[in-house]
């Protein structure tokens, strides 16, 4: 994430906050953030924090999985979409069971710390 | 706007190929098109070389393709757009033709794939989506259009069966078709209770990794003339793209937004409705990847794709033949050879050369050729 003009996206994970950016020109709020708006071309942008609750849109059961991921199976990949618009592409915790999920669910994006003290996100109970 | 037809095609049949190199097998492929079109090598004016990334270590392939053919000094290069490489290779050799720089054009679409182990080609595409937002949580390429099914499911009514459907049809015509990797058929109770892969779709509703090449060798409308009495002609191309990220793609996960696209703007080109096309080959990726591309090619109305299968109505004596040389459920799926195979076939049945499957007086021909988890999608239509 060093390579990216949005890093500035991990600091507030790592806070605990899952963060958008706005565009200052158009107001598009963009998710994932983005350096640049698709929208108007503006590079001016400011951060704005998610408040995390969504929809769940569609899932699937990954039972066959890449390679660095096999010990995982089975795991629920879903798209979500936030309250604020934009849409979210995440895990399902664990906690929640694949018989538990459906399609129009409330979730919660949350940010989680992983093996090795990495920041990533996961869609929760609300 | 010079018109362009294709005079000669050939192709591999779609197997493990431990025994051939990728310079190898498109050899086999670009000599049976030669030999098809009876032209001699010396007559081709470029080649365009069609393949996906990361599946060979050879680097920059039209390199080496291009020399074993024994091509240079002509043009050539390589066109990459995944899945939908040879589709869009054959687009760019109508454009060198109908433009007035080239003749006579040869696409040579090639892919070794079993040189890795399943899950290795897994990790590579599960980079096939967007890799800073997507690639972290482990998602693989059945996983992308499983979401898509779980989707059409929920807001259609779309049922397993229906899917598995899609698989029986394919594997019953593969069964017809001697280049195709799968011979045999399959049954709904051997679909139903195939290894799940990513929820709903299981094995058998997922296409194979192959080896193998096709050929397509398009000319001038003149030239043509003179090549052969069954110039199969180019009528329309379209061309479209969908975002990577499944994120941007908007809240309704149930269409291809670049199929849409690519087949307004083939359609309008060759002056056609969806009802005039005879015969199609379309991208059978994943079964619910033909049912929804149904729907996004107009064969039916949105969400009655499930029941087009159903109805039996894409078989040969159906309303709309579709993939009825098994598609890539069937045949394997060479990433950089399926669109110049689905050429191929339309090929064959439009000069009335498709044998048992034969779509009697087919006139008209699409082909569907879907890129990756669905950023590209190039539509060719045939006409004689």
């Amino acid at each position: 994430m060093a390579e990216t003009k949005i890093r500035d996206f991990m600091k507030y994970l790592e806070e605990g906050k899952v963060a958008g950016t706005r565009c200052k020109k158009c107001q598009k709020v963009h998710f994932p953030p983005r350096a640049d708006c698709d929208s108007c071309l503006s590079s001016e942008m400011d951060w704005v924090e998610l408040s995390g609750k969504c929809k769940l849109v569609t899932y699937t059961t990954v039972h066959f999985a890449p390679v660095s991921f096999r010990y995982d199976v089975p795991y629920i990949l879903a798209v979500a979409q936030l309250e604020e618009g934009p849409m979210v592409f995440a895990p399902i915790s664990r906690d929640i069971k694949e018989d538990e999920v459906k399609v129009g669910m409330s979730l919660n994006l949350t940010p989680v710390k992983i093996v090795g003290g990495k920041v990533m996100y996961e869609l929760r109970k609300p | 706007m010079k018109r362009v037809a294709i005079v000669g095609v050939g192709q591999t049949k779609f197997d493990r190929r431990p025994d051939a190199s990728i310079r190898e097998i498109a050899f086999e492929a670009f000599k049976e098109a030669l030999e098809d079109a009876e032209i001699m090598r010396g007559e081709i004016e470029a080649s365009v070389v069609c393949s996906a990334t990361h599946y060979d270590k050879q680097r920059t392939p039209a390199g080496v393709i291009a020399e074993y053919l024994g091509l240079n000094p002509k043009p050539t290069f390589n066109v990459e757009a995944v899945c939908a490489s040879s589709g869009v290779g054959v687009r760019t050799a109508w454009a060198l033709i109908s433009s007035g720089l080239h003749d006579i054009v040869a696409v040579v679409g090639f892919q070794k794939m079993t040189e890795l182990r399943s899950d290795e080609i897994q990790e590579v595409m599960g980079r096939s989506g967007d890799v800073m937002w997507e690639s972290p949580f482990g998602p693989t390429m059945p996983a992308y259009f499983a979401m898509y099914a779980t989707a059409h499911m929920q807001k259609y009514g779309t049922t397993e069966e229906q899917l598995a459907k899609v698989s029986i049809k394919n594997r019953f015509y593969g069964a017809k078709n001697p280049k195709a990797m799968f011979q045999k058929e399959v049954t709904m109770e051997e679909v139903l209770r195939s290894r799940m892969i990513a929820s709903p779709l299981k094995q058998l509703d997922c296409c194979a990794n192959a080896d193998g090449a096709a050929c397509i060798i398009l000319a001038s409308e003149e030239k043509a003339k003179k090549i052969t009495d069954t110039p199969v002609w180019i009528a329309g191309l379209g061309l479209g793209s969908s975002p990577m990220t499944l994120t941007s793609r908007g809240p309704l996960l149930t269409s291809f937004t670049c199929t849409v696209e690519a087949a307004r703007q083939a359609y309008k080109m060759a002056r056609v409705e969806p009802k005039d096309i005879d015969v199609a080959e379309v991208h059978d990726c994943f079964t619910v990847t033909e049912i929804i591309n149904y729907e996004d090619l107009r064969f039916c109305e949105r969400g009655k794709g499930g029941k087009l299968i159903e109805d039996e109505q894409t078989y040969v004596g159906g309303k709309m033949p579709v993939n009825v040389d098994g598609g890539l459920l069937a045949k394997g799926h060479p990433v950089g050879a399926t669109g110049a195979s689905q050429i191929r076939t339309l090929v064959q049945q439009l000069r009335g050369e498709a044998g048992e499957a034969q779509v009697k007086g087919a006139e008209i021909g699409l082909a569907h050729n879907l890129g990756g988890i669905g950023m590209y999608c190039s539509v060719t239509i045939l006409q004689v």
